[in-house]
């Protein structure tokens, strides 16, 4: 690797990171303006202009909390805990395309920190880690509420996996490649894969609420049964790692389903409106680049909402009933999706060839 | 670079399978086997198998590892050791020491075959091409072991069916 492509790639790491936390930051204060609006209230509006440093005052008071390690906890697990959870969470936006490529002085910038062929299989690994800070936390805590907590998001998030992974599969058959990058540029202009895998979709949006442990399917922080869940006995920063490791895991799954689904930075009339910017193939590729790069993140946006809106509209399952959904609904659902769409795309071999 | 990476990984998976063996907590014992999984998928990465390192981490670190933590968790309330007797430790030292003299005796003449530069391809390990191999010149084994798969998980339902007239609750 050259050189410059080495420097560009750790610059972009770094912004995406930085994104990232900004992002993770904000939706803490979107959640409280989102549920105040739900709930015909005014929210945050203490902490500067529409009280928009409302997350550094909760910041800062987090960091001065006092910093408690529970008697008889195991306190080299307990402090690894948030450290896990928080570092797994970072670590999936690395593969997801957040625009096109650039064209600076002739050389194409890919706006993606890494691609590899795999891209897609990265993510569902990660996700797959993603319960272990939980459950490190919630067994190094000594109390059994946090115990009880830790297993549930074991259980919970080991059988949306499965509804996850065969509704992913569907996608698989139809793009017929695992790279991020390469199934964002399948769905070019307005050929997202929305279209052609509604039941796809639902499955995945229902199965990234479970893995994020959102309501409606936050049994491991369910505070009317297990006092606080697994980060009972959690305090300061520790705690609030946990808590943002929560809203970056929001953004990545809302990231993942605009590129898997929504057509990542793809939107309709793209080409045409390219031509009608400049005949200049140059400029017309970055116009629509950053163009798409805005309507990439409006997308996940649009989803991080989605997920509070949820948040303050439905109500908590109840555990036998979270399992038998996973078990009995969503995985033969995600089944007869891929059964479907085998038929589908043979079908179309069959008819339009 | 890859070298000492190499040896760098080596190291590390063979330390951390040791204090799998070692680690007296089993929760620490099985954080410890993740990390050996995760080297292990550093391994298959270097060999440019990509597809079977995150399958590896999916499928092992993901799904297996956090059911043994399950258990482990829920067996692990209690703190009383388990005495092992004196017997059964001289048992396990003869048995694992007869186990690496034949391990050294077989490796002893090995010898480890090496690659042909000219039809190497360093693209076997990918997706496609793994894919092509599996549906095409090892169809028969690949599709007995889905076989012998749905078999398990069929004896695995019947086993956790509920007997007629049981109620839990």
């Amino acid at each position: 690797m050259e050189s410059v492509d080495l420097i560009y790639k750790t610059i972009y790491i770094l912004v995406i990171f930085g994104i990232t936390l900004l992002i993770a930051t904000y939706s803490t204060y979107a959640e409280r303006k989102v549920a105040a609006f739900i709930q015909d209230r005014i929210g945050p509006n203490r902490a500067g202009p529409f009280g928009l440093l409302q997350p550094l005052a909760d910041a800062g008071k987090m960091f001065f909390k006092e910093e408690f390690i529970p008697a008889k906890s195991n306190k080299a697990l307990f402090i690894l805990g948030p450290g896990v959870a928080m570092l797994i969470a970072c670590m999936s936006s690395a593969v997801i395309p957040f625009g096109d490529m650039l064209i600076i002085g002739g050389r194409e910038v890919y706006l993606q920190a890494i691609e590899v062929n795999i891209g897609l299989l990265y993510v569902f690994g990660v996700v797959s880690l993603g319960v272990y800070g939980v459950m490190i936390g919630g067994w190094a805590s000594n109390n059994k509420f946090s115990l009880l907590g830790a297993i549930r998001a074991a259980s919970q998030n080991i059988s949306y996996e499965l509804a996850m992974g065969l509704s992913i599969i569907a996608i698989l058959m139809m793009t017929g490649s695992l790279s991020l990058r390469e199934i964002a540029a399948q769905q070019a202009g307005f050929n997202w894969n929305i279209w052609y895998q509604p039941l796809g979709f639902i499955i995945f949006l229902v199965c990234a609420f479970a893995e994020t442990n959102r309501t409606p399917f936050d049994l491991p922080e369910c505070e009317a049964e297990l006092v606080g869940g697994y980060h009972t006995e959690y305090s300061s920063m520790k705690l609030g790692l946990f808590l943002f490791a929560e809203y970056i895991n929001i953004f990545v799954a809302s990231a993942v389903m605009a590129t898997l689904y929504f057509g990542a930075y793809n939107f309709p009339f793209m080409h045409e409106l390219g031509a009608l910017i400049s005949d200049d193939p140059v400029i017309a590729n970055n116009v629509i680049t950053i163009l798409g790069v805005v309507v990439m993140f409006a997308k996940i946006f649009f989803f991080i909402f989605f997920f509070m809106w949820v948040r303050w509209t439905l109500p908590r399952f109840r555990f036998d009933q979270l399992m038998k959904l996973g078990w009995q609904i969503l995985i033969p659902l995600a089944i007869l999706n891929i059964i479907l769409t085998g038929g589908g795309i043979l079908l179309k071999d069959h008819f339009f060839n | 670079m890859t070298d000492s990476l190499f040896f760098f990984l080596a190291s590390l998976t063979l330390l951390c399978a040791l204090m799998v063996v070692i680690s007296k907590n089993p929760v620490h014992s099985v954080l410890f086997l993740i990390l050996t999984f995760f080297t292990i998928s550093g391994h298959y990465i270097l060999l440019n198998a990509q597809f079977l390192a995150a399958v590896n981490i999916i499928v092992y670190a993901g799904a297996i590892m956090v059911l043994f933590l399950f258990v482990i968790m829920f067996l692990n309330q209690s703190q009383e050791r388990v005495r092992t007797a004196t017997i059964s430790k001289f048992a396990g030292v003869t048995a694992g020491g007869l186990l690496f003299i034949v391990l050294v005796a077989a490796l002893r003449d090995a010898s480890v075959q090496t690659y042909d530069p000219e039809t190497f391809d360093s693209q076997i390990g990918m997706v496609e091409n793994l894919g092509k191999v599996l549906f095409g010149d090892y169809l028969l084994p690949f599709e007995l072991a889905s076989v012998l798969f749905l078999v398990a998980m069929v004896g695995a339902v019947m086993l956790g069916k509920k007997e007629e007239g049981e109620k839990h609750f």
